[in-house]
């Protein structure tokens, strides 16, 4: 057997989801190639021959490829994953943008957002929102699988050697074209990433008051997010939202305050190593799945946290 | 421009989802169906564009049993103007969805797809970017904006860390995201000018096209609960149980 993984990345740096990704090939077993298509990426395909497990990391570097645009990923990554059995990306919205492509290119189904590999060709992902787990057996010659990171421990960023090579496979559609983008702007650790991660609620009651939370955040280094009713009630930006709909996140600790615990925010968090709640109603299903809860009212609780965490940091 | 729109018909979302005990699927036994919320966005969205003139004609499809007759209905009295549907009582996996709609797509020629960006059933996300690769059009998935400029398209997209604007040649696709819009509730007089409005119905085999599945589920389980931990009588107990017990912080 031999998988494809795409690399996820900026065009400057590896995504650390990727790692993840490794991890979810050296699972399924066989030899691990590594696909990094951008534009200026030298320093992305050095990080990734790298990673742990890696044999080969295959550079396709062509303006083509600079924004990851889903028509020219489809064509190339189609085109060079013929020879494989395999080929993975990460679930994030550039891998669900241009997987599916590759996956109709070469008339075979996709796996989605697998969380664990139960063999060459099992696997398992949640489906109605995380509220039932699918076991899935694909039977097509190449397997096309998008994995959800937190679904599997990284491998190792810089234990590996492997052979970088150039390919000069330029697909270019010609049926769409950049035409501007908005980052987020952040000096906090990315949601996705992040060790902790606090997130808000409808709770909350307004968007100035998820500053209070910032100030936590800023002690804790830890990322922000906030529930779909936050941002349905319009107090922070969708790109905060965890919850199925949005981010799937599982850090080392998960703070969720004002939140009431909807199945769609569950969904996007409870795999996470230890969870804190802290909301007024006791009753809210959020504390059925907190190791920690705290019944309190959190404009009292909060400014309390901070100041009890600044006597111990 | 003629406007096409796909819809699924699936568990409504205020349902909870139960597990069937012998664990070959999700018990759809008496539970309220409904439109893909996703696709209620689409519809919306193809409206929205029909009333600023640019869209023409609004052509609602759907795929599955007859009950999906009920989700084009719905469209229909949003304010699509015809309806298709495809039926099909076996389950319809998103590769061979995507070719029964390339199959649609050849006939009505629209200039624009619109598509949800998943279903919440299965949550592929995988019919509308497999249904342009197939008809060689591009894509604009995840779709927060979309504005129609002469023969191109503007989507903006919901990417991780931020929005991402592509411009895309026409005809295109799109797929939906959440904030794209807030689709309205059909009105009584709508609903009842909708039984009206034609609707055709077909089968795969008229598309030419057979479905296989090449997914096969072999099981389908609950999720495995976490249980609730304990509850902390304050702040500065928390911060102790964090530090010192869990050792998280």
């Amino acid at each position: 057997m031999s998988i494809l993984v795409i690399a996820e990345h900026d065009n400057s740096s590896l995504t650390p989801a990727t790692l993840n990704v490794v991890a979810a090939a050296k699972a399924i077993g066989g030899d691990i190639d590594v696909l990094v298509a951008g534009e200026n990426c030298g320093a992305v395909a050095e990080a990734a021959a790298k990673a742990e497990g890696v044999a080969k990391v295959l550079v396709a570097d062509n303006a083509a490829y600079g924004h990851f645009l889903g028509e020219n990923l489809g064509e190339l990554v189609a085109e060079l994953g013929k020879g494989y059995s395999h080929i993975l990306a990460a679930a994030g919205t550039t891998g669900k943008d241009f997987m599916p492509r590759v996956a109709a290119l070469l008339d075979v189904a996709q796996v989605s957002d697998i969380i664990r590999v139960e063999s060459e060709d099992t696997f398992v992902r949640p489906i109605y929102a995380g509220n039932a787990i699918a076991t899935v057996k694909a039977t097509d010659s190449i397997k096309v699988v998008t994995v959800r990171p937190t679904g599997f421990d990284p491998v190792e960023a810089d234990s590996g050697s492997a052979s970088v090579e150039q390919v000069d496979v330029v697909k270019d559609a010609g049926l769409s074209s950049f035409a501007g983008e908005e980052k987020a702007k952040s000096d906090r650790p990315d949601l996705a990433s992040a060790g902790i991660v606090i997130s808000g609620g409808r709770g909350m009651q307004n968007g100035e008051n998820f500053k209070m939370l910032e100030q936590v955040a800023d002690l804790l280094g830890a990322g922000m997010g906030a529930s779909r009713a936050a941002v349905d009630a319009g107090f922070v930006p969708n790109d905060m939202q965890v919850g199925q709909t949005g981010k799937i996140v599982a850090p080392q600790l998960y703070i969720a305050v004002g939140i009431s615990g909807a199945i769609q925010h569950l969904a996007g968090m409870s795999e996470s190593k230890v969870i804190v709640a802290i909301n007024k109603d006791e009753e809210a299903p959020i504390f059925q799945v907190a190791d920690y809860g705290l019944v309190a009212d959190l404009f009292e609780a909060v400014p309390q946290l901070e100041e009890e965490l600044k006597k111990v940091l | 421009m003629k406007v096409l729109v796909a819809v699924k018909r699936v568990i409504d979302y205020n349902v909870k989802v139960r597990v069937k005990p012998d664990n070959t699927g999700v018990d759809l036994a008496n539970v309220k169906m409904a439109m893909n919320p996703f696709c209620e966005i689409a519809v919306e969205e193809a409206v929205r564009l029909k009333e600023k003139g640019i869209a023409t004609e609004i052509v609602v499809v759907s795929i599955g049993p007859k009950a999906c007759q009920e989700q084009i209905r719905t469209a229909l009295a949003l304010g699509a103007d015809r309806g298709i549907h495809i039926e099909a009582d076996e389950e319809v996996q998103s590769l061979d969805a995507a070719k029964l709609l390339k199959a649609v797509v050849e006939k009505e020629e629209p200039k624009l797809v619109i598509l949800g960006k998943q279903s919440i059933d299965s949550d592929n996300n995988q019919t509308g970017q497999m249904l342009a690769a197939l008809t060689g059009m591009g894509q604009g998935t995840f779709a927060s904006e979309v504005v129609v400029d002469g023969e191109k398209v503007n989507v903006t997209r919901e990417v991780d860390g931020g929005l991402m604007t592509v411009s895309l040649n026409l005809p295109a696709v799109v797929t939906t995201d959440l904030r794209l819009n807030e689709p309205r509730y059909a009105s009584l007089p709508n609903i009842m000018k909708a039984k009206k409005k034609p609707l055709d119905v077909m089968s795969p085999a008229d598309l030419g096209v057979e479905i296989a599945a090449r997914l096969t589920t072999l099981k389908v389980e609950a999720p495995a609960a976490r249980s609730a931990g304990i509850k902390v009588a304050d702040v500065a107990e928390l911060v102790d149980k964090l530090k010192n017990e869990a050792k998280v912080i």
